[in-house]
């Protein structure tokens, strides 16, 4: 018997949960401002995600998908990634669109029953929230072949959560990626929970990075709660892909904070005491911790952040509340490039319903 | 001018179409080297090479989704389903996605697309290589479903369906793929999508079909012919939108309407045009509406398949039994 393959999977953290450094860090984190930026980004999101929820509670935003927890791993997708790349997300990336120029009140818009929040500002070539699982991997493969057939330097990059990573889709995804050496990313948020399936049943995986290898691409783990490990991680896998050399299964290891959607209610099916201990590993803290102790970040900076972000928040939330609904024949009106005749007389029908 | 059969129309159009645009892309299973297994792409990697002309992975649900991901970033893909019975797996991306996204970004994100595959039975194939699936996609909101019924209705529709600048089920009868040849022009001419085409004109009976049965149903024309009965045949060509307006015109002259379909009958395309037929033709019918169909079962191994399909003789009696209403 001899051994015709083997594979390692490696794992990255820079900034240990007390916010110490494990080692060197990399050059673009010994930038101070450049961290401070990012931890405004992710401190934004945490206001913005209650003020979401709490919408949500008072019935004046449908059902919401929380990003709590989810931060570090949401803004440093972001921030490897290029205008001109593409994003394919699932339903809860907002600090990955936010970063993209994606306005918080298209996510509302979104969430609160308007069509609208997905012609958002931002790149117009990324895609909108997507809700079938893992379908937006194999769309980003599409995007990225696309990419490769043009000759274009641009690089698709999709997020999934553990679950999804359970589907044929994201299996197709990176076989085709590892088939066509396409310029694909292909991020698993592994944040231990779909819905109410824990980790340990998706699948006999040690990782789930190394899904990758069966795809015959490069694959890599990191703390998704380190956004310095997540950018450095992302940025390798994203400018690999960028010059050709093909793509990358990255695994942003993290725990979800939150219930599912705001429809769910988590303590049906996990324990308090594993849920505390998740938030003694949460993102904002460990980079606080480093700024603080770094001379960057104060206990004033903070609050005089945290009062802009809720007022930034405010103005978003008035502008989807004042936002008028659509015209009933908007249901029609972007179906086709042009209405087919058998739908007009449904829109006439539609329309006069709306005028008796 | 070139003599064609229906699948050289396709693989000319095909042709065509990559050459006077550059972002239209061919993928599928074996349709590169080798040219497809009914050989739709022969000839297409050889002229236009692996960048235009991609064999996938074999994987169905990949071949869509990617269709679609090139599709949402301004390619023009032409994704083939190597069989009727394999198309399944996609159905997802194109229920879910390749319909929608237009309307769910408000016209940001769009689709153009075309998934072709061969459809439809008649030919002794084994199982899953023979099904008429056109109902389930015409029933989807936001998607064409095209099926031609001769060459230069092939090389039109497909000019067309691939110009669209939203997605279209392009479904080619393969019973019919070498029926015969007919003169196609290779000039890129479209035809149009979204109506009907009067085949052959009669006037006491019209007979509705598409695909494959066009056939028989311009032979049960012959017979009814003999007997004295004048039947018009229409073939759907789109079958959506159905353009109901052809049909109706056509019954307002007859009186009289028999639809034939392979695909089982229960929520088959006839239905809906019996429906409509019902809400907007009843005073201008003199007969019950006829349907020859499929069964409702799984279309047989082919010992019985040809029992199962409408027969000539099965539209004939179908029209005999309208023409006693007067």
């Amino acid at each position: 018997m001899s051994t015709v393959a083997k594979f390692q999977i490696e794992y990255v953290q820079h900034l240990d949960p007390d916010g110490k450094p494990v080692g060197p860090l990399p050059t673009f984190a010994q930038d101070g401002k450049r961290l401070v930026d990012l931890y405004q980004r992710m401190s934004f999101l945490r206001v913005f995600d209650a003020k979401a929820v709490a919408l949500q509670r008072t019935g004046k935003l449908g059902t919401y998908a929380s990003c709590l927890g989810h931060e570090a791993a949401h803004v440093g997708i972001g921030a490897a990634m290029l205008p001109e790349d593409v994003f394919c997300p699932m339903y809860r990336e907002y600090g990955v669109q936010f970063y993209r120029g994606v306005k918080p009140r298209d996510v509302l818009m979104y969430w609160g029953g308007d069509e609208r929040g997905s012609d958002f500002d931002g790149p117009k070539h990324d895609l909108p929230w997507c809700v079938p699982i893992a379908t937006q991997c194999l769309h980003a493969a599409g995007a990225a072949l696309a990419f490769k057939l043009r000759k274009e330097p641009r690089v698709a990059v999709s997020v999934v959560g553990d679950g999804g990573s359970s589907k044929t889709d994201f299996y197709g995804a990176i076989n085709s990626a590892g088939a066509y050496a396409l310029p694909y990313v292909g991020v698993i948020v592994n944040n231990q929970w779909a819905i109410s399936v824990p980790r340990s049943a998706q699948t006999g995986a040690l990782t789930l990075a190394q899904k990758g290898i069966a795809g015959g691409i490069d694959c890599i783990q990191a703390d998704g709660n380190d956004i310095i490990a997540v950018i450095a991680v992302m940025q390798a896998a994203i400018d690999k892909a960028r010059a050709g050399k093909g793509g990358t299964v990255v695994e942003l290891v993290t725990y979800r904070l939150s219930d599912h959607t705001t429809a769910d209610d988590a303590r049906r099916y996990r324990e308090e005491d594993e849920v505390k201990s998740a938030w003694l590993l949460e993102p904002l803290l460990r980079l606080r911790r480093y700024l603080e102790a770094q001379k960057l970040w104060s206990e004033k900076q903070e609050s005089d952040w945290k009062a802009r972000c809720g007022e930034q928040v405010d103005a978003e939330v008035n502008a989807y509340l004042e936002t008028k609904p659509q015209p009933v024949e908007a249901m029609f009106d972007f179906l086709f490039a042009e209405l087919p005749h058998d739908l007009v007389e449904q829109r006439a029908q539609a329309i006069g319903w709306e005028n008796r | 001018m070139p003599q064609v059969t229906l699948i050289e129309a396709v693989t000319q159009a095909l042709a065509y179409e990559i050459r006077h645009d550059p972002s239209v892309i061919v993928l599928g299973e074996d349709v590169g080297v080798n040219g497809g297994v009914f050989r739709a792409t022969a000839g297409l990697h050889a002229l236009f090479g692996s960048d235009r002309i991609l064999d996938t992975p074999l994987d169905e649900t990949t071949i869509a989704g990617l269709a679609v991901g090139m599709a949402f970033q301004g390619m023009r893909p032409v994704a083939e389903a190597q069989f009727d019975g394999f198309i399944y797996p996609m159905i997802d991306h194109i229920a879910c996605h390749a319909t929608r996204m237009r309307n769910r970004t408000r016209g940001r994100v769009t689709c153009p697309m075309v998934l072709r595959a061969p459809w439809g039975g008649g030919i002794r194939a084994p199982e899953h290589h023979s099904e008429a699936p056109e109902a389930m996609f015409a029933h989807l909101p936001g998607l064409r479903v095209v099926i031609p019924s001769s060459p230069a209705r092939a090389y039109g529709l497909l000019l067309a369906a691939i110009r669209d600048p939203d997605p279209v089920i392009f479904f080619e009868p393969k019973r019919i793929y070498r029926q015969y040849k007919e003169e196609v022009p290779d000039d890129g001419e479209a035809l149009p999508l979204d109506v009907c085409f009067v085949i052959r004109d009669g006037s006491d009976i019209t007979l509705v079909t598409w695909g494959a049965h066009v056939k028989e149903t311009l032979e049960a024309a012959d017979k009814l012919a003999a007997e004295g009965i004048s039947a018009e045949v229409v073939d759907v060509a789109t079958i959506k939108p159905l353009d109901f307006d052809t049909i109706h015109e056509s019954v307002k002259k007859t009186g009289r309407c028999v639809i034939v379909h392979e695909a089982a009958r229960t929520c088959g395309v006839g239905a809906e045009i019996a429906a409509q037929l019902a809400e907007k033709a009843m005073f201008d019918l003199v007969a019950p509406v006829g349907r020859v169909t499929g069964y409702d079962v799984p279309i047989p191994l082919f010992r019985l398949e040809m029992k199962y399909l409408p027969s000539t003789e099965k539209i004939v009696a179908a029209a005999r039994n309208a023409m006693r209403y007067r």
